[in-house]
């Protein structure tokens, strides 16, 4: 049976996005009193491992870093059909860039045992680096393979995957324990059921901390983050509306001055 | 201390109700406000989602969630289908006496059945003479040879034509004073639904009368012992059935709400958005005033009752508030929406039509009061 990981992270909901606050010091967005959903992306990672569930068995935990709120994520995870949940939450991870994200789900997913394949979103809709599922295998001295779109065959541990590759895509053997990143091109996820809500009542959430993972102070959070972001700004997006006035011929004339101004036509 | 949270899991279920609703029920609504039908496709749709099997105790297939949950359940559809939602709460009105006042032979025999949606049950109470009088009931009974016959019509009935059994309040042909409920099944002889209403609003949601002609019901299908029908009938239209049109109403003033606030910020009007001035910012706090009391009461009925204590009175004031609130919040939001408010491509116009249907079902704003003042006189 397959002992897979899901790495899931709590990101802001989307309806929020123009009200986030930004810390003016950390430039980062806090995330202690705000919505929080799990990361679209990271449950096409949760789909895809409890396709493998339900084909041939597999045990499945999520790891998920993030402030204590996030274990509701956690939690919806684990009713969605995930067998074990690992909330690794300590004030000392905020700030962490996705080096040291990386690094501490690395060192938690050494702790909790034996991996067969770690999946991963292929990015976070806050961050979007891209970077914390390559970095992870880099730390477990895994293969890995970003944007992968379809598991092709799994013939024990050794995997065929479709990853997306620039306008087409590349066909990659690897051979297990590896990282694979997802789109969403892999599979469509399954909706919350209640009995599912309802059989998570008896699954169990662990909360790591870094003293718990054993790893010293300067490689977690901010202080082990090398890269540091210097701004950050909310993103205006204006739509101006114009509405043509005239006869048609000065309506279609003004029309194709905006098109053509616009370089549409 | 008084907790108005909702728990990790109720914030879970109410996430699975919601995408319930938005993916597998909005689908649907445009083809029953045209049709007037599309009820078996919903109803096939709440029985994947095991909505049935909420209330439903676990021994008997259900989850056992409770009536917190099920109140969550029908705000989330009602935002998006009132219609749905009636429908879904007149189905666990019917399943009610079956958990309540069943025998453990009756619970094992139905209730499973009803958990999985494989057969759908209601509640038959109401008569062309009325429904809030139970006593004035026509409907009659006759106990011959060891098996009950029954004869006569009730109408307005949520899911007449759908559900496979009724609760059928009957009245004793020789005691006017003897009540009693029948399951009467379809397929019995003398037994069909006849007449589909063409309502106002919650089009898509079946609403019929049935008739029975010397109907021969065997002794096993008396649901609460003979004599006891009143007291059935009236514990579950008290209890679930107001509860559930209290989900009705919370769902529609929230979707009234939504819809208003929406259309408010992007109607410009003097070079603004319309939601910059006060008269639609006082229609919307009054509209937002009226969904937070409203989900208080309710809410706090719903867990008196998942306490196992009586929460009848308290469903008749959430029930009343929550009712009247979506009336006034409907013609609210179709103010706000100004001409559009009269085009049916904008929701607005259907949450007005459905709300009136909220007033009469289990009993009109009038009864409430009666219902009420007996309270606080007592």
């Amino acid at each position: 049976m397959l002992n897979i990981v899901v790495c899931v992270k709590a990101v802001p909901e989307q309806s929020i996005a123009n009200k986030l606050k930004i810390d003016p010091v950390t430039k980062s967005l806090p995330r202690l009193d705000i919505p929080l959903v799990m990361n679209s992306l990271d449950s096409h990672a949760l789909e895809a491992a409890l396709q493998f569930k339900r084909k041939s068995g597999a045990h499945i935990t999520i790891l998920c870093m993030g402030p204590p709120p996030a274990g509701n994520i956690v939690r919806e995870c684990l009713a969605l059909g995930a067998d074990k949940g690992i909330l690794l939450t300590d004030p000392a991870f905020a700030g962490a860039d996705a080096f040291a994200t990386a690094y501490t789900l690395a060192k938690a997913i050494e702790k909790n045992g034996p991996v067969d394949v770690v999946f991963c979103g292929m990015a976070s809709s806050d961050g979007a680096t891209e970077w914390v599922g390559p970095e992870i295998a880099t730390f477990l001295n895994m293969p890995v393979v970003t944007m992968v779109r379809e598991i092709v065959e799994d013939r024990g541990d050794e995997w065929t995957v479709k990853a997306d590759y620039q306008y087409g895509y590349r066909k990659v053997r690897l051979k297990l324990p590896a990282v694979i990143t997802v789109t969403r091109n892999l599979n469509q996820p399954k909706s919350l059921s209640f009995s599912g809500i309802l059989k998570a009542r008896s699954k169990e959430i662990t909360k790591w901390d870094r003293e718990k993972l054993d790893i010293p102070a300067e490689r977690v959070g901010l202080k082990g983050s090398p890269t540091h972001v210097t701004e950050m700004a909310h993103l205006e997006s204006r739509r101006e509306v114009e509405i043509l006035e005239g006869s048609l011929q000065e309506k279609i004339k003004r029309l194709v001055q905006i098109l053509s101004d616009a370089g549409v036509v | 201390m008084i907790d108005f949270t909702f728990t990790e899991e109720q914030e879970l279920f109410r996430k699975a109700a919601r995408e319930f609703a938005d993916t597998k029920i909005a689908p649907h609504v445009p083809t029953m406000e045209k049709t007037n039908r599309g009820w078996d496709e919903v109803v096939k749709e709440l029985a994947g989602a095991e909505m049935f099997a909420v209330t439903i105790p676990e021994e008997y297939g259900g989850l056992g969630m409770g009536y917190v949950a099920r109140l969550i359940a029908l705000e989330e559809i009602a935002r998006v289908s009132v219609a749905t939602a009636m429908m879904y709460q007149v189905f666990g009105l019917g399943i009610e006496p079956f958990i309540r006042f069943g025998t453990e032979e009756q619970k094992r025999k139905y209730l499973p059945k009803f958990a999985s949606g494989e057969r759908l049950a209601t509640v038959a109470v109401t008569e062309p003479s009325g429904g809030s009088d139970p006593k004035g009931c026509r409907t009659t009974y006759k106990k011959v040879n060891g098996t009950y016959v029954l004869n006569g019509r009730k109408c307005f009935i949520t899911n007449a034509h759908t559900a496979d059994a009724q609760v059928v309040l009957a009245v004793d042909e020789d005691n006017p004073d003897a009540l009693t409920t029948f399951v009467v099944e379809k397929g019995m002889n003398g037994f069909k639904p006849t007449h589909e209403e063409h309502k106002v609003g919650m089009r898509g949601c079946n609403t019929g009368e049935i008739e029975m002609k010397n109907v021969s019901v065997a002794a096993e299908n008396v649901i609460g012992g003979e004599g006891k029908g009143l007291k059935v009938a009236m514990a579950a239209i008290g209890d679930v059935g107001r509860g559930g049109m209290v989900g009705c109403a919370l769902g529609l003033q929230r979707a009234c709400l939504d819809a208003s606030v929406k259309f408010s910020n992007e109607r410009i009007l003097y070079g603004k958005p319309i939601s910059n001035l006060q008269a639609i910012q006082f229609k919307i706090a009054k509209m937002k005033i009226d969904l937070e009391a409203g989900r208080l009461l309710g809410y706090r009925a719903a867990a008196m009752q998942d306490k196992g204590e009586r929460s009848s009175n308290e469903f008749a004031v959430a029930k009343y508030y929550a009712t009247e609130a979506a009336q006034k919040a409907a013609k609210m939001a179709v103010d706000i929406h100004g001409g559009y408010g009269c085009m049916e491509e904008f929701p607005v116009t259907r949450y007005l039509r459905d709300s009136f249907v909220l007033g009469p079902s289990a009993g009109t704003s009038d009864v409430m009061m009666v219902i009420i003042s007996r309270w606080a006189l007592s």
